[in-house]
């Protein structure tokens, strides 16, 4: 039997504002800052106090939304969220429910088969809750509560059920990523927990319409909670189509729950039954008033909306000549392709923007990954000003007039790295500069044959692979600094006579 | 020297900037009559007697310093502030074992504009728990007693601010008003009391029991008293998102003419406030009093609230939907007392099982049933729509008339004991007060007359949105022609 899965995700992004959802506490890195250290009476939930809307976050929020192109609507309620838990500090989340911030969006990813638009459902806004950690102490165990991150703006995206692979999920993750960072709303370091994941995942069996023309009916479902990496993603959505087709192959039915993931068992587990569903009891939130938004603020928001990665990873094809591979590398995130651009624009019309490509995406990007991360390179300013684009259009240039091998070029780069001097600086002052000089290139090559007559003698009689040997004998007495073109031109040359 | 108790807050001020007495007097002998009727009354559950006597002081150094002129409106004025407002640094239980023992960081905005204009809080003041009473027998740290007759109740839930200025404790007190709690306490022990309209004044610090209902509210000996009170806690407050915008006007009670506020005045008399089962000399008292408006110049009409006999079910279900969400947070985690247990669910219900009294169990279970899947469309959907229509009947109204006028409610003070086993009997002394919120105008009720017990009756008057200075203005007027508001208990 075969199976086709069906996937949506529900993507949990935290907002990067400067302050809370609700209330004037700092946003926080809630992994590395000291427990409760930016809690207040309004985000830890004291008696008396009350939510009042983070206009950043909405316009952040908008800027999403506009970005994954949906209607942003007029006017979105909040509403509270019932249920019990320590880390939610006033029993209720405020989040929204019937009115939305926005509706009907779409994103575009790419898989091995191609594009695929992906419908969204919703976007809405809504806060963060804190984070319990479980110790042992004294033979007894605790849970601790760190109210830092309570209250911090988050933004949950809904989709279509339109994945059909745990491939494509990734893909949908991955885009959304981007153009989160894009947008400068969300760092996209997921390792920090700021982009969380839920899947719901079925099965149908292939090639089954529905009646009277309807779509296929879809399988019962299962929700997959708290997945924080794209490997986790992948990973659970793998397991889980699986788990329910052979369910399915043992003529059983799959049963609706809530999963967890084990990520070292590399399984999902149960969590709730649809018994135990939670009845969240959603009502408006009566403290605030509904969030009315004005075109016009819309329209300005969308008018400073920057060039999206997909719209970006298109031109680079079509204006840089890159292909798909490098495009997508380059456009992943913002700062290296504007860093590519910015090299692009110091490189003379002669030399391909390719070569910069290649450059960047090899030697560069290797120096930086001993170096740090990559992403913390372009975002460094001070690690970035060592190789600024200027300084490597001028590399590429002086590679393309052959003043330098590449050879040389490499070490030239990994030094402009260290130093954060220009190339030309440094190929001046290490000697570097690529001898073209015909006369004085043919005098080495003349040397060269006479100090080894029997290999001269083997090419003439047709052995031409011994032409490297002889090559590497001319580098060698030109110190790595000969122009091999030329080099091999008057080799040939005088190999003729 | 006059006993300085018996002013009102305006003859303190003038007292006060006549240098005849200082605020640590004022303060004094606050501290005194407390300690004389508190014992009967039982109308405090905190006292800030060093506090404010410090307060007193820093208030008469100040008005030494800055002159007669340049003064804050209520420098060095005493008065009393109901549990469910937060005050830095003094205790708030909100009348709930739930809270015991804490003291909330940061101070309600409308007690601090009141401090800001130089108030000084004598204490906190006893109501239902949460404001979930209509005769503050639900406080759970015991029941205050009317300064009229104490074996009776004084009404609720802000019981012991209305027992406080009716026992000359403290010149004015606030309340806050979810369902007539300001009002009706107001009634029964012959005070004057202002709901405010939704909105007017900042929930900021008011610990929440019906979100969209709670207004701050105050309660003064008369009406010119409230104002000052009103006017000072009025306005816009940024912590509060669901805070009015709308200017505070300044109380004009002496009139650019000297003319009546009353003359050519439409007073609407709804005539579904005045039922069955309403204690005769309520009625009577209350029609009279009509009557004696219609004296000073006011024209009245009978009119009709057709959906006035829905608010009590429309109430009981939206002000406790509310507060099943409002008091999940008192969960034991990170204030007032948790109940010794070895996991975390049994932390959760046996803290709030323990700790809510019955009424308060009672309106959580009723608000998250109403809540629930399933019920939520037939309960607080068609409640909300309900809601609606009350707040069109009002709207109306109000393009008829210029005020309502009613009685605040059907009883005078009932016995200590009545009722408080019988829910629905005490939901139903809020049934003429319940509407005002449902629809969030301004309402006032005054002393305007006493039973054969020699039990206060109270007039309410209701406005539309924001216009409480008219009703200020007409209690100010009536107040002006007749001295009920000027009876005060024997104690």
């Amino acid at each position: 039997m075969e199976f086709e899965p069906v996937i949506g995700l529900e993507v949990h992004a935290e907002l990067r504002t400067k302050s809370k959802m609700f209330c004037a506490c700092e946003v926080v890195d809630s992994t590395t800052a000291a427990p409760n250290t930016t809690v207040c009476p309004v985000c830890s939930g004291m008696p008396g106090t009350l939510p009042v809307v983070n206009q950043k976050a909405v316009e952040f929020g908008i800027r999403v939304a506009l970005a994954l192109e949906c209607e942003v609507q007029q006017t979105s309620i909040f509403a509270r969220k019932n249920y019990f838990y320590p880390d939610l500090p006033k029993g209720y989340q405020i989040s929204q429910y019937e009115q939305p911030l926005a509706i009907n969006g779409k994103l575009i990813i790419r898989t091995s088969e191609g594009e695929q638009t992906i419908r969204l459902r919703r976007v809405h806004l809504e806060e963060d809750t804190g984070k319990l950690t479980h110790v042992e102490r004294d033979g007894k165990s605790y849970s601790l509560v760190d109210l830092n991150r309570a209250g911090v703006p988050l933004l949950e995206i809904v989709s279509e059920p339109d994945l059909h692979s745990a491939d494509a999920a990734r893909a949908y993750g991955e885009a959304l990523r981007d153009i989160l960072r894009y947008l400068g709303v969300n760092s996209g370091d997921m390792e920090k927990g700021v982009i969380r994941f839920e899947a719901n995942v079925s099965v149908r069996k292939k090639g089954i319409a529905g009646a009277d023309g309807h779509p296929p009916l879809l399988g019962i479902r299962t929700e997959v909670k708290n997945l924080n990496s794209f490997r986790a993603l992948e990973r659970a959505i793998e397991y889980e189509i699986e788990r329910q087709s052979k369910i399915i192959e043992a003529g059983r039915t799959v049963e609706q729950e809530t999963l967890g993931w084990n990520e070292a068992r590399g399984a999902t587990y149960s969590q709730r039954s649809k018994e135990d569903a939670h009845d969240y009891r959603y009502f408006p939130e009566p403290d605030l008033p509904p969030l009315v938004v004005e075109q016009n603020w819309i329209d300005e928001i969308k008018s400073k909306l920057p060039e999206l990665p997909r719209a970006r990873y298109l031109r680079f094809i079509e204006d840089y000549g890159l292909t798909a591979y490098d495009a997508a590398r380059l456009t992943e995130e913002k700062e290296v392709a504007d860093y590519f651009e910015s090299a692009v624009r110091g490189l003379p019309s002669t030399v391909q923007p390719k070569v910069a490509a290649n450059w960047m995406l090899g030697d560069l990007f290797s120096l930086m990954n001993q170096a740090s991360k990559t992403s913390e390179f372009f975002k460094n300013s001070e690690a970035w000003n060592r190789v600024r684009p200027e300084a490597l259009a001028e590399l590429v240039k002086i590679v393309s007039e052959g003043q330098i091998n590449q050879t040389s070029a490499r070490e030239v780069l990994n030094e402009m790295f260290e130093s954060g001097r220009g190339a030309a600086e440094i190929i001046a002052a290490r000697g570097l500069k690529q001898v073209s000089d015909e006369s004085f290139i043919a005098e080495l090559v003349s040397q060269a044959l006479k100090e080894n007559p029997n290999e001269a003698a083997s090419f003439r009689s047709g052995k031409t692979g011994v032409v490297n040997f002889l090559f590497g004998q001319v580098m060698k007495k030109a110190a790595g600094r000969a122009n091999p073109q030329v080099v091999r031109a008057e080799l040939e040359k005088q190999l003729a006579q | 020297m006059t006993n300085l108790t018996e002013l009102t807050l305006t003859e303190m001020q003038a007292g006060l900037n006549k240098g005849e007495f200082s605020s640590r007097e004022l303060v004094q002998a606050a501290l005194e009559r407390l300690s004389q009727v508190e014992p009967a009354l039982h109308a405090f559950l905190y006292i800030a007697g060093e506090e404010a006597l410090a307060a007193a002081d820093e208030a008469d150094k100040k008005r030494k310093s800055a002159g007669a002129t340049g003064q804050s409106p209520l420098l060095g004025i005493p008065i009393a502030v109901k549990d469910v407002l937060t005050v830095e640094g003094l205790p708030c239980t909100a009348g709930s074992k739930i809270l015991e023992g804490y003291v909330p960081p940061f101070t309600a905005t409308s007690v601090k504009r009141l401090k800001d204009a130089g108030a000084i809080i004598i204490g906190k003041t006893n109501n239902d728990e949460f404001a979930m009473g209509s005769s503050t027998e639900h406080s759970a740290y015991g029941y205050t007693h009317n300064p009229w007759d104490l074996t009776r109740v004084p009404g609720g839930s802000s019981g012991g601010s209305a027992a406080s200025v009716a026992a000359r404790c403290v010149p004015a007190a606030l309340g806050t008003d979810t369902g007539g709690s300001v009002r009706q306490p107001a009634s029964l022990c012959g005070v004057t009391g202002l709901k405010t309209t939704y909105g007017r004044i900042s929930r900021y610090g008011l610990v929440a029991f019906g979100s969209s209902l709670d207004t701050v509210g105050a309660f003064g000996r008369n009406a010119e008293d409230v104002a000052q009170i009103f006017s000072v806690m009025a306005g816009r407050d940024q912590l509060d998102a669901t805070s009015a915008d709308m200017p505070v006007p300044t109380i004009d009670f002496v009139g650019a003419t000297g003319q009546s506020p009353l003359r050519g005045l439409k007073i609407g008399v709804p005539k579904e406030y005045f039922i069955k089962g309403t204690q005769p000399e309520v009625e009577e008292k209350v029609r009279a009093a009509i009557q004696q408006l219609k004296t000073l110049g006011a024209e009245t009409h009978e009119i009709s609230l057709p959906h006035t006999e829905y608010a009590l079910p429309v109430y009981y279900i939206i002000a406790p939907a509310e507060a099943s969400a409002n008091l999940a947070r008192y969960d034991g985690i990170r204030y007032g007392p948790r109940a010794d247990a070895g996991n975390l669910w049994d932390v959760f219900f046996k803290t709030r099982g323990q700790k809510f009294g019955p009424e308060v169990t009672r309106r959580i279970m009723i608000g998250t049933y109403a809540l629930s899947a399933g019920y939520y469309d037939a309960y607080y959907g068609q409640a909300q729509k309900v809601r609606t229509l009350i707040k069109r009947d009002f709207e109306a109204a109000f393009r008829e008339v210029d005020l309502i006028a009613a009685p605040t409610a059907p009883e005078t003070a009932f016995e200590i004991g009545e009722r408080v086993d019988d829910p629905l009997a005490m939901y139903l002394e809020d049934i003429f007060t319940l509407p005002a919120n449902l629809a969030g105008v301004p309402g006032i009720s005054f002393n305007c007359g006493f039973d054969k017990n020699h039990l206060p009756i109270g007039l309410q008057l209701i406005g539309s949105h924001f216009r409480e200075d008219l009703l200020l203005q007409v209690t100010h007027a009536y107040q002006q022609v007749t001295d009920w508001h000027k009876r005060a208990p024997k104690l």
